[in-house]
């Protein structure tokens, strides 16, 4: 009964939010909730630290930037062109990149993202320093104009649940069980006749698709796609937003998104003491609470309700 | 006059000749980074905002207390080494039951804080630091001006180079730290204190970076940002060279240098990412790296 | 306060978003954001100084305009589009923010340039160096002030074919501002019957130079040509005298080069470089005397042509509000475009219809060390170019010039 209550303010509260916070403050922390959500997959549940995200955040970006600006796709053949080629790189990466485990695996993933970021520098039709900047919104379905921030909140919204739920239907599905044996123990899962690396590369395509889908959103918010997409920092960042908000669990990198997005936006005065705050972000939860914001409150309740238990 | 490719060979062997100047810092920083990996078994993301800290004090310590490059030369890395073995004891050691990515997540979170601090503190237009007066002027070299400076830093980063491998391979010490690198446990059962040596390791690594960056100081302006630039490089040098050997370290470091010089000349937009194609290529072939042992 | 603004700006948008146009409402503040790299590469030839700028004009003009107080306000873009164009979203949407000033790197100002022309607020661009500004993307709100790489192309270039510098060999940050600075450059010089012989485009940000320098020796041309800025050409040049380069009888040219970066070469290492500026603070006594005044709020550091413009272009801009009567974007625009230009930075002044604000630029060389008499005695000014022959022809390319 809680929980359905408590499930209908959640919708309430976001459906309302736009009316009382700036919208696009808060269309660019769904879209990075999102970004984190598909990295958390990896993270969280394969137990993979990739370093070079920002590839998929940024291909699927620029292929939808350039869709819709030069070849004039509507919004949802944009977004999904942007998907789809966030998928592509994401199955190279992930089939160059399975190969290693734990810290090769961050430094692979890193390099590997590198070469995006210097092709994307280089390359004619991402605008190089410059980005793909003035991307129409157009038209969602040829009718719901997009240009107004109310309607693109709702569209945005309903990309960010979707994105949301396919992640959490993967996590308790058969198939997200098998993944999160292979975190705990991967010889184990081999020795019961799973090809781990089939699985692992399957995880890896689908938090990739889905960071590209968080990266084409943006580039319909911000309308423009730009070489921060596809920087080392942004890889960086959402390390960040998923530990600070604790990894593994469903909530917690929307949790550390809005709140690494609200430091972004409101000490934008501070310069490069966000930088500071940023990396003092991140040593204080390595050092003190490595299972995040949302992850210390569970593991409290957790530890409330088993002392309950007890006494009662 | 015979051209090859169409490239004067001057101007080839000028190229290589620069190639192996950059990549003795690759060799020096890489140098450190196998060697904390090795034991602590952490990649140490902040490596390249330390190798920036050498590069600074050697600054620092012209400018405040007009200690010159010399002193310099071993007074900053000792300061960097100290530091880091400070950040080794308050931090590190507290992750070393973890996984090793938590390592990685620290360091990188101190690579940020570190890089910010010196940006607010001395913005990013970078900061000059003279030659010293011995090493001033060049060499004509017939097909090229080889200015002393940079004859120095292959000599010194070679020296220093072979100096560690000489530690590690050949002393008692170094057998300590292989030891130690396969069985801590063992090693500590003999009565060698393990972590003390793991501090001194982690030290002496960062050491090394803040050598490079005193090296560099004087040909690159002394800027925050001049760590961060060069990390990403040092990190695909790593994975191609393998984790598993010093030598791998060093020889890896100095033969991309040279890759890269060769690539500025034949296709310079790719310079910057023949490095990444490289470590691409060997992965597909050799995933343990060139010179590594699969773990 | 800043709940009760949301609100109103997540009403304000309902309200459009229901279709019915609400008149644009003065409210009740004149409030200039100041967005610029506070922290980064371009933070010492703008950043801070441009804030300080910019709150001075407002300060020298009484600090109400219309009787309505003015507010300076100031961020970080990094350098990044994303970034520069999220805040000025929120300025605009949220803040009420009327102008947004200084503006460096080509690609945010573009951006900047885009948004305040859908929105109808002024842009006023003093460190961004693109053509395009006034070219292709030209906008009835924006004003570029400073300078451009025309004006750059125009002075530099033409002045050194002029003294026998007819072979070039470029030196090109690959990336946008770097590709349009060279395209300016080559035709200037082959315009004055000079030849290119080569380019070679290095990665931006680079530190090592020596190879490409080696390469732009082995050319063989006269003048090695750096379309680059801040710290790339600053290590450009360090490590062309390291290289033995400029001794060996080659010359540079930095294309654009700033007051701050000499400051940090030193005079010893870029003694006898050429550029073009389009201010220098120790021209005569009124520049002397703002400069003075500035650097005494500054930390000592002179001012840059792009300070001293964020200056100029706001004390018109706030003029111009008097003059008009309101703080209507266009109708502001239009009224500094019609009313003189002139202060201690512009000299011969005029407002082209295209936004492109037209001054007399200088050519500059850098002192020899013994040529200086203290601290920030940097250039002899050459030159007086006028602002014609600097800035060339309106581009057709933008919609405003009525061909």
């Amino acid at each position: 009964m809680i929980r359905i209550l408590g499930l209908v303010v959640l919708v309430a509260a976001a459906l309302a939010a736009p009316y009382f916070f700036y919208p696009i403050f808060l269309m660019k922390a769904l879209c990075f909730a999102l970004f984190a959500c598909a990295f958390n997959l990896l993270l969280g549940y394969v137990g993979l630290l990739s370093f070079g995200h920002a590839a998929f955040l940024g291909t699927a970006a620029y292929i939808t930037g350039h869709s819709m600006k030069v070849l004039g796709l509507p919004p949802e053949l944009g977004i999904l062109a942007g998907t789809a080629a966030a998928a592509l790189v994401g199955l190279v990466f992930g089939w160059l990149a399975i190969r290693r485990q734990g810290i090769y695996f961050a430094m692979i993933t890193l390099a590997l993202s590198q070469m995006i970021f210097f092709y994307a520098l280089q390359a004619p039709f991402t605008g190089g320093e410059d980005g793909i900047q003035a991307i129409p919104r157009g038209h969602l379905l040829g009718f719901i104009d997009l240009t107004s921030e109310i309607a693109l909140y709702h569209f945005v919204l309903a990309i960010f649940v979707f994105g949301w739920l396919v992640i959490y239907r993967t996590i308790h599905s058969p198939f997200g069980q098998v993944l999160k044996a292979i975190r705990e123990n991967e010889p184990r899962a081999i020795s019961l006749g799973y090809r781990t690396d089939h699985y692992k590369l399957m995880a890896f395509v689908l938090s990739a698709a889905l960071s590209g889908m968080a990266g084409s959103t943006k580039t319909l918010v911000f309308q423009l796609a730009s070489l921060t997409d596809v920087h080392w920092h942004m890889s960086g960042e959402v390390v960040l937003m998923t530990l600070l908000g604790g990894m593994g669990t469903v909530f917690g990198p929307v949790v550390g998104a809005f709140l690494v997005v609200s430091i972004q936006n409101y000490l934008a005065q501070m310069g490069s003491w966000v930088t500071i705050i940023q990396g003092g972000i991140f040593v204080v939860c390595v050092l003190l609470f490595r299972r995040g914001i949302v992850g210390e409150v569970l593991a409290l309740i957790r530890k409330l309700r088993e002392r309950q238990a007890r006494t009662g | 006059m015979f051209e090859l490719l169409g490239i004067p060979p001057q101007v080839l062997f000028g190229q290589l000749l620069l190639g192996l100047i950059n990549g003795a810092f690759y060799a020096t920083l890489s140098l450190g980074l196998a060697l904390i990996f090795g034991l602590l078994n952490i990649i140490n993301f902040a490596h390249g905002a330390l190798y920036m800290m050498g590069a600074f004090v050697a600054w620092l310590l012209l400018n405040m207390l007009g200690i010159g490059y010399w002193p310099s030369l071993f007074l900053a890395p000792v300061l960097v080494g100290l530091f880091g073995i400070l950040l080794e004891k308050t931090m590190l050691s507290r992750l070393y039951k973890l996984d090793h990515l938590y390592g990685l997540l620290l360091t990188f979170g101190l690579a940020l804080m570190i890089e910010g601090l010196f940006r607010q503190m001395y913005g990013v237009s970078g900061l000059p630091y003279p030659i010293p007066d011995a090493l001033k002027g060049g060499q004509n070299l017939g097909f090229m001006f080889l200015p002393n400076y940079r004859g120095w830093v292959v000599v010194a980063s070679l020296l220093i180079c072979f100096a560690t491998w000489f530690l590690i391979e050949r002393t008692k010490l170094g057998s300590y730290l292989r030891a130690a690198t396969e069985n801590p446990a063992l090693v500590q059962a003999f009565g060698i204190n393990v972590p003390r040596m793991i501090t001194l390791t982690y030290g002496f690594g960062v050491a090394l970076a803040g050598f490079a960056g005193v090296l560099a100081a004087p040909i690159y302006s002394v800027n925050p940002l001049m760590g961060s630039n060069l990390i990403v490089v040092v990190f695909a040098v790593v994975v191609i060279g393998g984790m598993g050997s010093i030598m791998g370290a060093i020889l890896t470091g100095f033969g991309l240098g040279m890759v890269e010089g060769l690539t500025k000349v034949f296709y310079p937009e790719a310079s910057n990412t023949v490095i990444f194609i490289i470590m691409a290529i060997v992965l597909v072939l050799k995933p343990a790296g060139l010179f590594g042992r699969a773990r | 306060m800043k709940h009760s603004t949301a609100l109103l700006a997540g009403v304000a948008a309902l309200a459009l978003s229901a279709g019915s146009a609400l008149a644009q409402v003065s409210d009740d503040v004149v409030k200039i954001g100041v967005l610029n790299d506070q922290s980064g590469t371009y933070a010492d030839l703008a950043g801070p100084g441009s804030t300080l700028a910019a709150q001075m004009a407002v300060d020298d003009f009484g600090g109400t305009v219309l009787g309505k107080k003015i507010e300076v306000v100031f961020a970080d873009h990094q350098n990044k589009p994303d970034v520069g164009s999220s805040i000025v979203n929120r300025w605009i949407d949220a803040e009420q923010v009327d102008v947004v000033v200084d503006v460096p790197t080509s690609s945010v100002a573009l951006a900047v340039q885009e948004i305040t022309n859908r929105k109808g607020k002024v842009h006023l661009n003093s460190t961004a160096a693109s053509s395009d500004m006034t070219g292709k993307a030209c906008s009835p709100t924006g004003i570029h002030w400073t300078y451009n790489t025309t004006a750059l192309a125009n002075g530099t270039g033409k002045a050194i074919v002029a003294q026998g510098g007819k072979s070039w060999y470029f030196l090109t940050a690959d990336y946008a501002f770097g590709h349009a600075l060279e395209r300016d450059v080559s035709a200037v010089v082959k315009a004055a019957g000079g030849e290119v012989k080569g380019v070679v485009r290095h990665p931006f940000p680079n530190q090592d130079f020596s190879s490409f320098l080696l390469q732009a020796q082995a050319s063989g041309a006269q003048v090695i040509g750096l379309a680059n800025a801040g710290a790339d050409t600053i290590n450009a040049i360090k490590q062309a005298g390291e290289f033995g380069i400029t001794q060996a009888g080659q010359k540079l040219a930095g294309l654009l080069v700033f007051l701050s970066d000499i400051h940090s070469l030193g005079l010893q290492t870029a003694q006898g470089l050429q550029l073009t500026t389009g201010f220098y603070w120790d021209m005569d006594d009124e520049t002397r005397a703002w400069s003075k005044k500035f650097a005494a709020k500054h930390n000592g550091a002179m001012p840059t042509m792009v300070q001293a413009g964020v200056y100029s272009a706001v004390s018109h801009y706030l003029k111009a509000i008097k003059e008009a009567g309101t703080d209507d974007g266009k109708k502001v625009v239009d009224k500094m475009k019609e009313l003189p230009v002139k202060d201690f930075f512009a000299r011969n002044a005029t407002i082209r219809a295209d936004g492109r604000m037209v001054h007399d630029m200088y050519l500059a060389e850098v002192k020899k060390p013994s040529e200086s008499k203290g601290a920030w005695d940097y250039y002899k000014i050459l030159r007086t170019i006028p602002g014609e022959e600097a800035y060339g022809p309106m581009n057709p390319a933008c919609p405003l010039v009525k061909g």
